[in-house]
């Protein structure tokens, strides 16, 4: 075990180095970077991540990071209620909510199905998506999942879930990014991209 | 398309070597363990990005040096000049570069220099599990057919999560009907995927493999090469629909296009077993002369050809049938390397064909002069 000839460096540094991207020299170089701070700043910087872990809230809707209840954008009269893009995480959310293009509302699942991972449809948010969408009206479900052949299957478990609510069921263009030159683009990203173009319906790809 | 010159340093046992080749047939001669093969395998990485035999790049590096280099020259259509290299040097990545632009992803160049290497390894195909040779249709197929290697990678994805799914079920003791079928439904897309390309790739694979069979055994011994799967005979659906008892018992996938085999057999019995060596022999050369035929078809030029020490364990009339088959119109350059100088200088005294040999020795390879 490392010595740093003190206990309390010792346990900021482990603690410091659980975190995703930090390993032990990075957690010290922090360490020794906060003994040099004032001592007000380091304290708030501590408060704050209490804080945000002790009060931050999961929207009882959508899932998403929140400090009420509901999140802002459930929350939002001026959202599309009746648009609901469903996503893998949190951070799908935001980066989607970064491009300005969409006003309807979300659905985070918490992951994808992967047995590999032990993840099944249970360990994710779908029956409250189900719930959701058999309580309010819904015009359109847009799934947004990675293109894997994971986020491809669990696509395919919701649509079977929601194919009693009659509900359009869509997904993102796959493939081409915006902004990619087509000639550029990979063939195969590309020949999917042809072979499903929009508008892509659940129905069309996986007809019994 | 063919390999003008080819200049290596320290590659394995070579520390300098310098080649120009014959557009046709070329010779290295030299006792066992001199490094014939090793020469193959400089020509091999430069169309396929890594050795035949070594696949930790650095090991090929000669003892002591710091770097090897492989520098090939491709004379296309008579007029266009492309030189090719390889540099490794230790501890760091491979460079690859195209008249001295490197390659953004090895994987573009692959298939553009098309080669295929017979060698004593292939008499693997017949003797090892069905795993090597549907991995050997496989990298056929993948060469033309991009769209098949990824249903290929996502075919075996699925069946992991779909073990996943069974061991869970045994070992948490429950059965979930919807977590499962999502997996059956993308395994039977893929699966009747790949079954459809692979029977058609080897209706068209067979009769050509059966030719060139023909023509190296003197047409006296009757071969088949026979396509071996479970959706031969039922839908890929019912299929697993009935082998659901069984997979929940033994926690894995026991059918699909993974469990696909090829049958070799010579008079309608397992070559493998009835076989001589010779027949045998003859049997994975063909497979290799087939696949250089589909390959030139699907590319529209002809490969280089490799021949390994082969020659061992045939007849004489054997090699020399193989040498004139290979002299032939039908087939572009060609490397040959072979233990018997004698053997080697009396096919050429009788076929009329351009053709070079190289004697090895020292770690150095010396043309000899002839008369073509
Ligand atoms: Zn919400």
């Amino acid at each position: 075990m490392n010595n740093y000839s003190s206990k309390l460096v010792n346990r900021a540094v482990d603690e410091l180095s659980k975190l995703p991207g930090i390993g032990r020299k990075s957690a010290l170089r922090l360490v020794l970077h906060l003994l040099k701070q004032d001592i007000h700043e380091v304290e708030a910087l501590g408060e704050a991540i209490i804080k945000m872990r002790l009060e931050i809230r999961f929207c009882s809707s959508c899932h998403n990071i929140s400090d009420d209840e509901l999140c802002e954008i459930c929350r939002n009269p001026k959202r599309d209620h009746s648009t609901i893009c469903v996503v893998e995480e949190i951070r799908d959310v935001m980066a989607i909510e970064n491009t300005g293009q969409y006003n309807g509302i979300y659905h985070v699942l918490n992951g994808i199905i992967s047995p590999l991972d032990g993840i099944g449809p249970n360990d994710l948010n779908i029956i409250s998506l189900v719930d959701k969408i058999g309580q309010k009206k819904t015009n359109e479900v847009i799934m947004a999942l990675p293109t894997t052949i994971e986020g491809d299957t669990t696509n395919y478990y919701i649509y079977k879930q929601l194919t009693p609510f009659g509900v359009l069921i869509t997904t993102i263009a796959r493939g081409v990014a915006i902004g990619d030159e087509l000639e550029y683009t990979d063939e195969i990203t590309l020949g999917r991209s042809i072979l499903n173009r929009t508008p892509y319906k659940g129905t069309t790809e996986y007809k019994d | 398309m063919f390999l003008e010159k080819l200049s290596i340093s320290n590659f394995k046992n070579y520390p300098e070597a310098e080649l120009e080749f014959s557009s046709k047939i070329n010779c290295f001669i030299g006792n066992n363990g001199v490094g014939k093969t090793n020469l193959l395998d400089a020509i091999y990485y430069l169309s396929f990005c890594k050795s035949y035999f070594n696949l930790i790049d650095t090991q090929n590096i000669l003892h002591n040096k710091s770097f090897f280099s492989i520098h090939g020259t491709y004379c296309k259509n008579d007029e266009q000049h492309d030189m090719i290299s390889c540099t490794q040097k230790i501890s760091q990545k491979k460079q690859f570069k195209i008249n001295k632009k490197e390659y953004g992803r090895l994987a573009d160049h692959i298939g553009l220099y098309p080669l295929v290497m017979i060698s004593p390894y292939d008499r693997d195909l017949i003797n090892d599990g069905s795993e090597i040779r549907r991995k050997f249709i496989d990298s056929v197929i993948s060469q033309f057919d991009k769209f098949y290697l990824d249903d290929l990678i996502n075919y075996n994805k699925v069946l992991y999560q779909r073990n996943a799914l069974l061991k869970q079920f045994a070992e948490k003791n429950y059965f979930d009907s919807s977590s499962l079928e999502i997996w059956d439904k993308q395994m039977v897309k893929l699966g009747n995927n790949i079954f459809i390309k692979r029977k058609k790739f080897l209706t068209e694979f067979i009769p050509i493999f059966r030719h060139y069979f023909e023509f190296i055994s003197g047409g006296q011994e009757k071969v088949t090469i026979n396509y071996d799967s479970q959706l031969n005979n039922r839908e890929f659906d019912e299929l697993i629909a009935v082998s659901l008892e069984k997979d929940r018992f033994m926690r894995y996938t026991t059918a699909g296009i993974h469990k696909d085999d090829l049958e070799f057999s010579i008079f309608t019995y397992p070559i493998k077993k009835f076989g001589s060596q010779g027949q045998q022999k003859s049997f994975v050369i063909a497979i290799k002369l087939a696949q250089f035929e589909y390959t030139k078809k699907v590319k529209g030029f002809k490969p280089i050809l490799l021949f390994d020490d082969i020659f061992d364990k045939l007849d004489d009339s054997r090699v020399e049938q193989l040498i004139k088959l290979v002299s032939e119109n039908s087939f572009g350059q060609v490397f040959i390397t072979d233990t018997q100088k004698p053997r080697i200088e009396k096919v050429f005294s009788t076929i009329e064909i351009d053709h070079k040999i190289f004697e090895i020795r020292e770690n150095k390879a010396f043309e000899i002069p002839n008369g073509k």
